[in-house]
């Protein structure tokens, strides 16, 4: 408003401030009065629009409705109880979710052990040691790592990444590790550790693409004061940028694990699918979306198919929350500059 | 706040330049070996999908419809066709909706409060497993017509859209300089010709990509599309009736014991991510080119 569009000008230089108007309407005036009436038209795009973005929050009403109108046979049998049990007999109707919820947040959990420090480290190289060439495409090649379907990641596992750890990092791990605990027992291949490995994999670019929005929002005066001071680069790093960031960082974490939570595909075909509750990563599991996955199409009978949806029911609240919390956490550093979208 | 924060770490503990400098340089490596390594499983899973992909690909993938197991040949080509029917009645949903919502957010909302919790439910939309939104769909649609559908998988993927496109549309609508609007405006354009034939129209290869990226990732889901399209072993291109799509196809024939179908899979998988691999190639070089072409 402040500042006069340069066609503007250009078109009322032309007729003298306080000559008589020409009677003859130039023909853009003409045309655009040939429309007709565009206060209503207005009015009506306006609401168009305003309908498309209240579907958003319709989406989310419709989803929680039904989810929450399909389990109530479940919700009124088990109460909150359905969480914490662990039988899960579909032929007496004994349902409770408590194998696959464990399932759910040890492969998350072991996929953010392993994709943290790999993902802060890519971000670290990319915004503040990648020579300015090699940026755009290493930057190219991690978001690849996104743009690949989770079946296909699943593929890959069970052909090539499945028979790796079996003969050659489970044996060193049972070995270095067994003591743990967590380590032992039968050595199948299909596991919680594989799951986590893909998963790892999987939202590792989220993480690291989120984290270098965060550290490149870092303003260039901080690094420039920091190194003033006779900061060695890691200094820099970590006093200047990583200190300003770390709020976000969290929340670019938080967000992977919301990822890691929800993830189906590439689980079910690597989890093994065995709804039991084992100390040792190196045996099979179930996962809250691997079930949904596995048992969703046959499901017989009102509880059964109740029980599953009421599986998907916390799925939805925690994934919820947790993207929730971790938004926040992200747009409190980035302020303004819009999340991208992986 | 900064300067108080800075001191401690900076005076007190590393008078030793050498020390400090060879941790720098420590991490230094670490942050590249970092970066090597997570670049190799992607080299590793597309030299992987080449080799395996390249071999079992052949002219029978694309017109031959899956044989039983046990027999050779037979190929994918209802699943091709499956999915893109469902991916057509998706983006028919999901874009329309997708761009309107940004409209409205970048054009009208601004930053009021109905913006910000607009935004916000799309991004925590986005964060929805696909797995519920089948579900949900699965007890909206095939519940209640007691049979799987064409027509529940591309309500499914539509909506799945309609939160990215959604938000890059908005991003490329603020783009769009000021001064254009107040020069429609200025010239007596109504203000929903000047959003369409202006606004959006300076900023459409910025949209369009938006919704390749949704499309690209939608492309690839297979949760959702197990329990409403079903996947279906002839031809058929009804929405009314289950149908095939690539990714449950691929899913279906990895997890079985077949070698053949093992074959099948991977060439599937091939198809897919070249299709999905070109349109985000394709994306990267339109944004890189400038998005605002008409603008400057």
């Amino acid at each position: 408003m402040t500042q006069p569009a340069k066609i503007f000008v250009s078109e009322s230089s032309t007729p003298p401030p306080d000559a008589k108007q020409p009677v003859k309407p130039s023909a853009v005036r003409t045309f655009l009065r040939g429309r007709g009436n565009s206060a209503i038209a207005d009015g009506i795009f306006k609401a168009l629009v305003f309908l498309c973005a209240l579907s958003i929050f319709g989406i989310v009403i419709l989803i929680a409705w039904e989810l929450i109108s399909r389990s109530h046979l479940t919700l009124a049998k088990f109460g909150l109880g359905f969480f914490f049990r662990s039988a899960w007999d579909p032929v007496n109707n004994d349902f409770g979710a408590f194998p696959f919820i464990y399932g759910t947040l040890v492969s998350s959990f072991l996929a953010l052990l392993i994709s943290v420090p790999f993902a802060l480290g890519v971000a670290i190289f990319l915004t503040e040691m990648c020579p300015k060439w090699l940026r755009a495409p290493l930057s190219f090649l991690t978001e690849l790592l996104a743009a690949i379907p989770s079946v296909v990641y699943g593929l890959w596992a069970i052909f090539v990444l499945i028979p790796l750890l079996r003969d050659y990092v489970n044996p060193k791990l049972m070995f270095t590790l067994g003591w743990t605990g967590f380590f032992t027992g039968p050595n199948a291949g299909y596991s919680m550790l594989a799951a986590g490995v893909v998963l790892a994999i999987m939202i590792l670019p989220i993480i690291s693409s989120l984290t270098r929005e965060v550290m490149t929002s870092v303003p260039m005066v901080q690094r420039e004061g920091v190194l003033a001071l006779g900061a060695t680069r890691w200094e820099m790093i970590r006093i200047g940028v990583l200190r300003n960031a770390r709020i976000g960082i969290v929340g670019a974490i938080i967000l992977g694990l919301g990822r890691a939570l929800g993830e189906t595909m590439a689980v079910t075909m690597v989890i093994g699918n065995r709804p039991e509750i084992v100390k040792s990563f190196l045996a099979p599991g179930y996962t809250m979306a691997s079930v949904l996955a596995n048992e969703f199409s046959e499901a017989t009978g009102d509880m059964y198919l109740s029980a599953l949806i009421e599986i998907g029911l916390a799925l939805f609240l925690v994934t919820i929350v947790v993207n929730a919390c971790a938004r926040m956490l992200v747009w409190a550093v980035t302020r303004g500059a819009p999340a991208r979208v992986a | 706040m900064a300067s108080q924060s800075l001191r401690p770490p900076l005076r007190a503990s590393n008078v030793n330049v050498f020390s400090r400098r060879i941790k720098s340089n420590i991490v230094s490596g670490l942050a590249l070996l970092a970066t090597i390594i997570v670049i190799a499983p992607l080299i590793a899973i597309l030299f992987y999908l080449l080799k395996q992909g390249i071999t079992s690909l052949n002219w029978n993938f694309f017109t031959k419809i899956p044989v039983p197991a046990g027999e050779s040949g037979g190929g994918m080509e209802n699943a091709i066709v499956g999915s893109g029917v469902v991916l057509a009645l998706a983006s028919l949903i999901g874009i329309p909706l997708g761009i309107g919502a940004g409209i409205y957010l970048a054009e009208y909302a601004g930053s009021t409060r109905m913006g910000n919790l607009v935004r916000f439910t799309a991004d925590v939309l986005n964060g929805v497993p696909s797995i519920v939104m089948g579900i949900a769909i699965y007890a909206l649609i095939v519940l209640p017509q007691k049979h799987f559908s064409a027509l529940a998988g591309g309500v499914v993927l539509g909506i799945m859209m309609v939160p990215t496109v959604t938000r890059t549309t908005e991003e490329m609508l603020r783009m769009v300089p000021h001064a254009i609007r107040e020069a429609a405006l200025g010239l007596g354009v109504p203000a929903w010709r000047s959003v369409l034939t202006i606004t959006v129209r300076t900023a459409s290869a910025g949209i369009v990509t938006g919704c390749m990226l949704a499309f690209a990732r939608v492309a690839g889901e297979t949760a959702p599309l197990l329990f409403t399209a079903f996947g279906n072993a002839f031809q058929s291109t009804s929405l009314n009736e289950p149908i095939a799509a690539l990714p449950l196809q691929i899913f279906v024939y990895a997890v079985s014991p077949y070698d053949e179908w093992h074959r099948l899979a991977w060439a599937g998988a091939l198809v897919l991510i070249v299709l999905i691999m070109a349109s985000v190639a394709l994306v990267r070089y339109v944004t890189s080119r400038g998005m605002l072409k008409g603008a400057s």
